[in-house]
C-alpha cells in the first residue's frame, strides 16, 4: 500500500491547493464531494472525470461523477449490481459506442484528451485502453495467436519481434512458463484461470497504459483469483488499472484507491485504507461492513 | 406413510410409461421419414439401373429411349450451378455480414435495416417460379431497355469465342445462372446471418476493446467462427440450386439440346429440365430413362455435399 492515508484536513488542504492550479480545476470546480476526489499521494492524474452523465435511452445510469483516477495505481470500483460500476468502465475505453441508446455528457479525459469527443478516434484509444472481460474470452486460436492479435492488428511487424513481444506479453501475465512449450495449441485448451491471464496478456501486448477489468476474477477459483491478485500489484509499476469488482476483500487487498458507488452515485472515493476503515459517508460503511447490497 | 409411498410409485410407473410412449413416438416418426426415403430411392433404382450406363452418362437425347444421354444437361448444370456458386455466395455472405456486423445506429436506417431484413425473411419463402420470370425480366431482356428485338445492344467477341458476351444475355448459360442465384441467395442470406448470430459476442468485445476496426473484427474473429455454419447453409442452398426445374423451364424452355455450351451466352438445358422432359413423354422406356436421370442426378447432389461436409469438418477442426 503506497497511498498515504491522510486525514479529512488534509484532503481538504489538497482542494485548497489544487484549486489554485489550472489543470487540476476540473475535478474542484465541480459538485458535491469533488475536492475529496483526487488522489491523496503524489500520483499524476490519469483519468478526469468531471460533471460525467451517462444515460442508456431515458435511464439515468451514471450521475454526475467527479475524480481524478491516478496513474499507475489501482483503484477499485465496488458497489451493488446495477449500480454503474461497469457501465462507467466501459465508458473509458468507448465500449459503450456499442450500445445505441447509450450517450455521455460531462468531461472524460485520458491522459488530458477528451475521450468524448466527437473526433476521438476510437480505435487508437482502445489501443491505450487494454480491457480484460468478466469471462475469460480467449479467441478459438492457438495460444500464441491470441496474444499475437492485438499487434498483428496495428503494426508491421516481422516474425521474430512479434516473437518477442508474445513472450515478453505472457512474461508479463506469468503465464509464460505453463504456456512456453504449447504456443501452439488451443488457447481454449488452457485453465479459466489461464484462460484469464491469456486475456491480460494479450491486452498488454498491445502496448496501452491504461489496463481496464471488469470482474475479472468472478469466474475464476481463488487460486486463480490469488494469481490475477499478484499480477495486478505486478503490473501497477506501469499500468493504470481499473477495476470493478464484487469482492470486497479483492478491492482491499488489491488496490491502493477505491470508490464505492450506489445507484449511478459515486458515494465516496478515496485510498482504499480510508474507505476500508473509516469511510466518511454511512452508506459506504454499511456497504462494506456487509449491511446492506 | 405408506399411502405417500404407494402414490409415489404410481406415479413414477406413469412417468415411465410416459417416457416410453414418448420414446416409441419420436422412433415412429423417424421411421416413416427414412422409410419413404428409403422406397422412392429403391423403386427409383429399380427402374432405373438397367438404362444407367456410359451411353446414359455421355449420350445427348435422343427420340430412342436406349439412345438418349444426359451428358449436355449434365454440363449444363454444372455451368449454371458455377455461375450460380460464384455470384451468390459473395454476394450472400456479404449481405449477411452487412446486416448482422454493421447494424446502423441511426433511426431512419435502423429502419431501413429492419425493412431490408423483413423482405430477406419474406423472399426465402417465395415460390422459384416467379424468380424465374424476374429472371426473365431483368436478366434476359433486360427490361426491354436494350430494344425488345432478338438482336443484342452489345457484343463481345462473337458466338465462336468463348469469351462472347452480349447485352441483353438472351436465354442463355449467364441468364440462367443468375437466375438461380436469385432462388438460393435468401437461403444463403439467412443461414450466414444465423451463423454469425451464433458467434458469442465476447468474441467481438475481446477484438473491438483491442483496438480492431469493425472490419478487422469481422474478418479476424467473427468471420472464422461462424465458417463451418455458413458454409452448411451455403451447401443446401447449392443443393437446391441443383434440383431446381421451374426457374430454368422459364430461362431456357425446354430446348432439345444435343451440344453442350460453349459460352455463357450459349443455349443450355439441365438435368432437372431433362428428366422433367422424359417422364413427361408417353412412352415407359422414357420413365426409365428419367428414373436413371434421377440417380445421376441424385449422385451428383451427394457428391456435392459430401465434399462440402468435409471442407466444413476440416475448418471446424
Amino acid at each position: 500500500m503506497t497511498a498515504t492515508i491522510s486525514t479529512t484536513q488534509e484532503v481538504d488542504d489538497m482542494n485548497q491547493i489544487s484549486e489554485t492550479e489550472e489543470h487540476q480545476a476540473i475535478a474542484v470546480t465541480t459538485g458535491k464531494p469533488a475536492g475529496k476526489n483526487i488522489p491523496v499521494d503524489d500520483a499524476r492524474p490519469a483519468i478526469e472525470v468531471a460533471d460525467f452523465n451517462s444515460w442508456y435511452g431515458d435511464f439515468h445510469a451514471l450521475l454526475n461523477l467527479n475524480m481524478v483516477i491516478p496513474e499507475k495505481r489501482v483503484t477499485a470500483f465496488i458497489g451493488p449490481s446495477g449500480c454503474g460500476k461497469s457501465t462507467f468502465l466501459r465508458w473509458i475505453n468507448r465500449m459503450n459506442d456499442l450500445v445505441p441508446s447509450a450517450r455521455a455528457t460531462g468531461i472524460l479525459k485520458l491522459h488530458g484528451q477528451d475521450l468524448l469527443a466527437k473526433d476521438t478516434d476510437v480505435v487508437e484509444l482502445r489501443r491505450h485502453v487494454g480491457m480484460v472481460f468478466q469471462k475469460p474470452n480467449p479467441f478459438p486460436k492457438s495460444i500464441y495467436d491470441n496474444v499475437a492479435f492485438g499487434p498483428r492488428l496495428h503494426l508491421k511487424m516481422s516474425r521474430s519481434e512479434l516473437e518477442g513481444v508474445v513472450e515478453h506479453s505472457l512474461k508479463r501475465a506469468a503465464l509464460w512458463d505453463e504456456v512456453k512449450d504449447r504456443l501452439k495449441t488451443s488457447a481454449l485448451s488452457l485453465s479459466g484461470g489461464q484462460q484469464q491471464r491469456l486475456c491480460i496478456a494479450r491486452a498488454i501486448a498491445v502496448g496501452p497504459s491504461v489496463l481496464l477489468m471488469d470482474e475479472p476474477c468472478s469466474a475464476l477459483d481463488p487460486r486463480s483469483t490469488a494469481a490475477i491478485e499478484d499480477l495486478m500489484s505486478e503490473l501497477r509499476n506501469d499500468y493504470t488499472i481499473v477495476i470493478v469488482t464484487h469482492n470486497m476483500q479483492q478491492a482491499s487487498r488489491a488496490s491502493d484507491y477505491s470508490a464505492f458507488m450506489y445507484q449511478g452515485d459515486l458515494v465516496e472515493f478515496g485510498p482504499t485504507e480510508k474507505i476500508f476503515t473509516k469511510p466518511d459517508n454511512e452508506q459506504t460503511e454499511n456497504y462494506i461492513t456487509g449491511r446492506f447490497g | 406413510m405408506t399411502d405417500i409411498h404407494e402414490t409415489q410409485s404410481g406415479r413414477r410407473l406413469r412417468r415411465v410409461i410416459k417416457d416410453r410412449f414418448f420414446i416409441i413416438i419420436c422412433l415412429f416418426a423417424a421411421a416413416v421419414c427414412i422409410s419413404t426415403l428409403c422406397i422412392l430411392l429403391g423403386s427409383i433404382l429399380a427402374q432405373g439401373m438397367d438404362h444407367l450406363d456410359k451411353q446414359l452418362l455421355t449420350g445427348v437425347p435422343s427420340r430412342k429411349p436406349d439412345k438418349a444421354g444426359i451428358y449436355p444437361a449434365m454440363i449444363g448444370t454444372i455451368y449454371i450451378c458455377l455461375v450460380c456458386a460464384i455470384s451468390a455466395v459473395p454476394l450472400g455472405i456479404g449481405t449477411a455480414i452487412l446486416l448482422e456486423e454493421f447494424k446502423p445506429k441511426h433511426p431512419i436506417l435502423a429502419r431501413l435495416h429492419g425493412f431490408v431484413q423483413l423482405n430477406i425473411t419474406n423472399l426465402a419463402g417465395v415460390p422459384s417460379v416467379v424468380y424465374g420470370i424476374l429472371g426473365l425480366t431483368a436478366f434476359v431482356e433486360m427490361f426491354k431497355l436494350f430494344g425488345a428485338g432478338g438482336d443484342p445492344w452489345w457484343t463481345l467477341g462473337t458466338t465462336e469465342n468463348w469469351y462472347y458476351l452480349r447485352i441483353p444475355f438472351g436465354r442463355g448459360v449467364l441468364a440462367g445462372g443468375l437466375t438461380l442465384m436469385l432462388v438460393v441467395l435468401p437461403i444463403i442470406i439467412i443461414s450466414s446471418q444465423e451463423a454469425l448470430r451464433a458467434v458469442p459476442n465476447s468474441l467481438r468485445n475481446g477484438a473491438l476493446a483491442l483496438g480492431a476496426t469493425k472490419w478487422q473484427m469481422v474478418w479476424n474473429t467473427t468471420l472464422p467462427s461462424a465458417v463451418p455454419g455458413i458454409m452448411t447453409g451455403t451447401i443446401l442452398a447449392m443443393s437446391r440450386a441443383i434440383g431446381e426445374a421451374a426457374p430454368i423451364l422459364i430461362i431456357a424452355g425446354i430446348v432439345y439440346i444435343t451440344f453442350t455450351p460453349e459460352h455463357l451466352m450459349d443455349d443450355f438445358t439441365a438435368m432437372p429440365l431433362q428428366i422433367y422432359d422424359w417422364a413427361g413423354r408417353p412412352q415407359e422406356a422414357f420413365h426409365h430413362v428419367a428414373a436413371s436421370g434421377i440417380i445421376v442426378l441424385m449422385a451428383i447432389l451427394l457428391t456435392f455435399n459430401a465434399a462440402a461436409v468435409v471442407i466444413r469438418q476440416k475448418f471446424q477442426r
